[in-house]
């Protein structure tokens, strides 16, 4: 295979990983709005969890997009 | 490389160090750097920016007050909520708001057109992550002394698992100074080279004239829409950081768990 071709091949299934992470995010923000539905009295205190997990997840997706974006522009 | 030919320029350009003052310290070079200017600058506006904020404060804060006074307050919580032991946990906060000001701000200057992002490299993110681990090892010794290692054995499992849970709670612990700065190195960068490539279509569209060059309003807003994710982005990952770092570091407070 050519090399370059190769390259850009692993580059897209590199990018697949940030798919799997929007799922992630998708069902962190699904799961909080059904849980603040059911007690919105406790909803406010679990914000900063919120965003702390909402980080971290979509820090895995950023690390599979990075990986794309060195076999794109740095390898 | 396709976006370059449209943009001009590649998107990873923005990242390069250049050297600005030449500089060589006992054989090791210590340039002055675009990133080290940057690094002043942000140390210098939160210097200068807190100092200004809390000359003459009052009881009732003005809008400059209130917004150091709101950083701290936001800073403050996060150490009483993740470190707090009612004894050792205050100490760590001038630490945790030092990391928390000094992240957000670099970032922040980052967001502004042109300006040099210094937490996209990994060696300032990875600098911050090692001293923050290096506390933790440090204080945990110090604290609890030998005792420290039984950080690496869970509490309450079967003594036939341990040699399975025991490498892994090593090897978790030996990852946090690399997942700590990878996340903040990688958000950064992926964040900057995502904004300049869609930059780059704009450039593209518009060079390629005809009537196609009105559709460059597409890429322009969904520019002006991922500088505002961004934006947030930047914030979240100076909190994330400090939280983390009060979630390590209580690791060494408290001891075993």
């Amino acid at each position: 295979m050519d090399p370059l071709a190769a390259k850009y091949i692993g580059a897209g299934l590199a990018a697949i990983g940030t798919g799997a992470a929007g799922i992630g995010v998708g069902a962190l923000f699904g799961q909080f709005l059904s849980g603040s539905l059911r007690n919105p009295s406790a909803a406010d205190g679990q914000r900063g969890t919120l965003l702390l997990g909402f980080a971290l997840t979509e820090a895995l997706g950023i690390f599979a997009l990075l990986i794309a974006l060195l076999l794109l522009f740095a390898v | 490389m396709i976006l370059a030919a449209g943009g001009g320029h590649s998107p990873i350009e923005q990242f390069a160090l250049k050297k600005i003052v030449p500089l060589k310290v006992l054989g090791i070079d210590a340039a002055i750097t675009n990133s080290t200017l940057f690094m002043i600058a942000a140390v210098l506006l939160i210097c200068g920016f807190f100092y200004y904020a809390m000359q003459g404060a009052t009881r009732v804060p003005g809008r400059m007050q209130s917004v150091a006074e709101m950083m701290y307050e936001f800073v403050a919580g996060t150490v009483r909520d993740n470190l707090d032991d009612g004894r050792d946990g205050k100490r760590f906060f001038p630490l945790v708001f030092a990391l928390f000001t000094f992240v957000l701000t670099c970032n922040m200057l980052g967001m502004i057109p042109g300006f040099f992002t210094v937490t996209s490299h990994i060696i300032v993110t990875a600098g911050l992550a090692f001293l923050v681990i290096g506390i933790v090892i440090v204080f945990g010794f110090a604290r609890h002394g030998i005792g420290f290692l039984k950080l690496f054995v869970p509490s309450g499992v079967p003594p036939a698992l341990l040699p399975l849970l025991m490498p892994i709670e090593i090897i978790s612990f030996l990852s946090r100074p690399v997942s700590l700065s990878v996340r903040l190195f990688a958000n950064m960068l992926a964040g900057h080279i995502a904004l300049k490539i869609f930059a780059g279509f704009v450039a593209t569209l518009l060079a390629a004239a005809g009537a196609w060059s009105v559709l460059s309003i597409l890429p322009l807003g969904l520019t002006v829409a991922l500088s505002a994710l961004e934006i947030l982005i930047a914030f979240l990952q100076a909190y994330v950081f400090s939280v983390l770092t009060c979630v390590y570091l209580s690791d060494a407070v408290h001891g075993a768990h």
